[in-house]
């Protein structure tokens, strides 16, 4: 019995330290020179692993900044330009500054603006739906809200609202990595520049149809009448396609447009409230 | 024994409750709507402007590249319009709105019933008929024929299959046209061998047709080189490869079209309508739709126009039953519902299926169980439960490894599944990525 065990002992004991033995060459031998300054990196970034920088994962986008001889074009998205300012500390370059953006969805077709002509009953993803038909309502531009974003959102900065049938971006969540926007399949989500405490104004429709048939489809489609380009002071809007588009650089958030838009089809987001308030509508349902 | 292809097959309950309805002409609608892109390939490029005067037969949208083809205007009238409408998928697609004003033909058009056998063209002449008159597969893939007739260089057409199979559940259009157009379909079957310059043809019936597989067979003894071949009752029968491998033995190799074997498949709708553009002048613009359903009043089959709208056929049928779940074109197993019966009849359009709510919603979908029947029953030997997660992971690059570009999208693994899983959805969501992939790989 005694023996048994002191027998163990000894054998694993040899394994163990020849195999310690070994390995210690096998490291020595092989050993592969990496830059102390891709770990640094790496641990300046948010590593969230989203992609947003177009790189496989936070270590990638290091591993290339290392190598790169200046950061031009590098950016990280999530960090914005503070991560990105750390980054340069460490490679003793300069970043560039980047504006920071956040994700807009312009649709705002929800079940009590948009009625229901069709019933789709296949699969639960807007990329399929989108493949086999337009939808379950007369506009075929507008969100299928089966919720792809928000399956690929890591930041859970999407908001399904459960019941509306289009999802709401958490501006406070979003870091516009763009994921969402790759995986809409009907192009409705973009990029632009975040305005001070996330204040939006947005045309939340990409209706290209003639006025009358996108009306008909949805109650606050852009009909494409030119009202708020003639009212816009700035020049931040433009009409094209039947199909109002305001540029977010050039916008001063001045919400004239807004309130000149027949179809209400352009929206502000995170604004103080106006004194004229409006009555909120009732939820309905249906289901994701 | 009856012949058949060997790997998979289902058997779903045939329900062709509309084969002994004659076909019917349908009334003229008042308005027709006519998609520039009802076929594979570019789409036709309008030729009509709003205001021109149409007379049917007239070319109305010309065809734009080799893998085009040319449309015709179906009825007599006024250009409406030319500008989009919603088609099947719901999405707009630019089309030619017509007016219809009483029934003139253009006078080249043989309106006659007289069987013309014989025709003086040549074998070029033929093709360039074809092509002229806008023929495509009646079938439903529409592939323009002309293309098809053309085999690509370096490879030679042994025989011609005609395919009378009509495998989907419900459709009677091909089964009605065999026993009232018989000869008709052979002079075609023989002005599509003698403009592929083969001496050989096969006509493949399923077997739940024998009042058909015995006329033709009759009638076929008069004309040389024509085989009238019985099949097992197995769906997808009538998928262009497991009929060649039924009817000749081959299989075709994959990724490879049907001429890599020496053979050309053709339906038995398409092989009429050359005979009716041969030998009548008749360019495509009618062809047979099966309206049919468990509820429909009066089943039918209808010698349609093309872009009259599909309500008006489901009128002409007994109007919708109170019941109907969902609208389909073409056949239960792969046929897409309809969103909407504003949708106009296409040249690819072979039956309007009424399904009753009852059976027409899917059921919820559970976990696979690994039964494996998806792979037992693939006509194409692929492993559609191991497609439908690769579809679903969005992998690509292994999906394709896994042959997903084989899947002919027949439907038969969604059918067996006793889960309810929806492979097919995912299958073809892979497929159209994978395609997109190929083709990105190839500029």
């Amino acid at each position: 019995m005694t023996i048994t065990i002191i027998l163990t002992i000894a054998i694993l004991s040899i394994i163990g330290t020849t195999s310690a033995v070994i390995l210690f060459f096998v490291a020595k031998k092989f050993y592969v020179y990496e830059d102390p300054r891709i770990d640094s990196v790496e641990q300046a970034l948010p590593g969230a692993n989203c992609g947003g920088c177009g790189y496989a994962g936070c270590r990638a986008f290091a591993d290339t900044c290392v190598k790169a001889a200046d950061l031009s074009g590098l950016n990280c998205p999530v960090g914005g330009n503070e991560t990105m300012g750390k980054v340069a500390d460490i490679l003793g370059l300069v970043a560039e500054k980047k504006e920071p953006r956040t994700a807009f969805i312009r649709c705002n077709g929800t079940c009590d603006h948009r009625p229901k002509t069709s019933n789709y009953d296949g699969v639960s993803t807007c990329a399929i739906a989108a493949s086999v038909y337009s939808g379950e309502t007369d506009c075929q531009w507008g969100c299928l809200g089966y919720g792809d974003c928000f399956d690929v959102c890591e930041f859970d900065a999407i908001d399904l609202r459960a019941g509306l049938g289009v999802p709401l971006i958490i501006d406070d969540k979003c870091v516009a990595c763009g994921k969402c926007v790759d995986a809409c399949p009907k192009n409705l989500i973009e990029l632009r520049k975040r305005f001070p405490k996330d204040r939006k104004i947005v045309v939340a429709c990409r209706n290209k149809d003639k006025g009358a048939t996108a009306r008909k489809a949805c109650d606050v489609a852009c009909i494409g009448c030119g009202k708020c380009e003639k009212e816009c002071n700035y020049d931040a809007i433009t009409i094209e396609n039947n199909l109002a588009f305001i540029d977010s650089d050039k916008c001063k958030l001045c919400r004239k447009c807004v309130s000149v838009c027949p179809t209400n089809s352009i929206i502000e987001l995170n604004f103080p409230p106006r004194k004229i308030v409006t009555e909120e509508k009732e939820v309905c349902n249906t289901e994701k | 024994m009856l012949k058949t292809f060997k790997t998979g097959g289902v058997h779903p309950p045939e329900n062709k409750i509309s084969a002994n309805a004659k076909i019917e002409q349908l009334p003229l609608p008042k308005t027709v709507f006519i998609p520039v892109a009802q076929h594979i390939g570019a789409p036709a490029t309008p030729v009509v402007n709003k205001g021109d005067a149409v007379k049917v037969g007239q070319l109305i949208a010309k065809s734009s590249s080799f893998v085009s083809t040319n449309i015709h205007a179906p009825v007599s009238g006024k250009v409406k319009k030319v500008d989009v409408a919603p088609d099947s998928t719901g999405y707009t697609k630019q089309g030619i709105f017509i007016d219809v004003e009483g029934d003139e033909w253009m006078e080249e058009i043989d309106r006659s019933e007289i069987l013309v056998k014989t025709t003086g063209l040549d074998g070029k002449a033929i093709i360039q008929k074809i092509q002229d008159a806008g023929i495509v597969g009646l079938g439903g893939a529409t592939f323009p024929t002309h293309v098809k007739l053309v085999p690509p260089m370096g490879m030679t057409a042994k025989i011609l299959l005609i395919n009378g199979v009509e495998c989907e559940p419900y459709l009677t259009s091909d089964h009605r046209l065999m026993l009232e157009k018989p000869d008709e379909i052979l002079v075609g079957t023989q002005l599509l061998m003698k403009a592929m310059n083969v001496e050989k043809a096969a006509i493949g019936i399923e077997n739940n047709k024998p009042d058909a597989i015995q006329l033709l067979t009759g009638k076929a003894k008069d004309y040389k080189g024509i085989e009238i071949v019985a099949l097992k009752v197995k769906y997808p029968q009538g998928g262009e490869k497991q009929l060649i491998k039924a009817v000749t033995g081959r299989e075709v190799p994959s990724g490879g079209l049907p001429i890599a074997v020496g053979a050309v498949v053709s339906n038995v709708g398409t092989a009429f309508a050359v005979y009716e553009a041969i030998a009548k002048n008749k360019p495509l613009f009618e062809r047979v739709v099966t309206v049919t359903g468990k509820g429909v009043k009066r089943p039918s089959n209808f010698k349609v126009r093309i872009g009259t709208p599909t309500s008006e056929l489901i009128e002409a049928a007994g109007g919708l039953p109170e019941n109907t779940g969902k609208i389909i074109s073409g056949g239960p197993m792969m046929g897409k519902a309809l969103a909407s019966v504003d949708v106009p009849v296409t040249k690819g359009t072979s039956g309007i299926l009424l399904i009753e709510e009852k059976i027409a919603n899917r059921p919820e979908y559970l976990d696979c169980i690994r039964c494996s029947r998806c792979v037992s029953v693939c006509p194409m030997g692929l492993e559609p439960y191991l497609l439908m997660t690769l579809g679903e992971k969005q992998i690509f690059d292994r999906a394709e490894q896994e042959r997903v570009m084989d899947c002919i999208e027949c439907g038969s693994c969604s059918y067996t599944c006793p889960s309810n899983r929806p492979l097919l959805d995912y299958i073809r969501f892979g497929k159209a990525k994978v395609g997109a992939i190929i083709r990105l790989r190839k500029k």
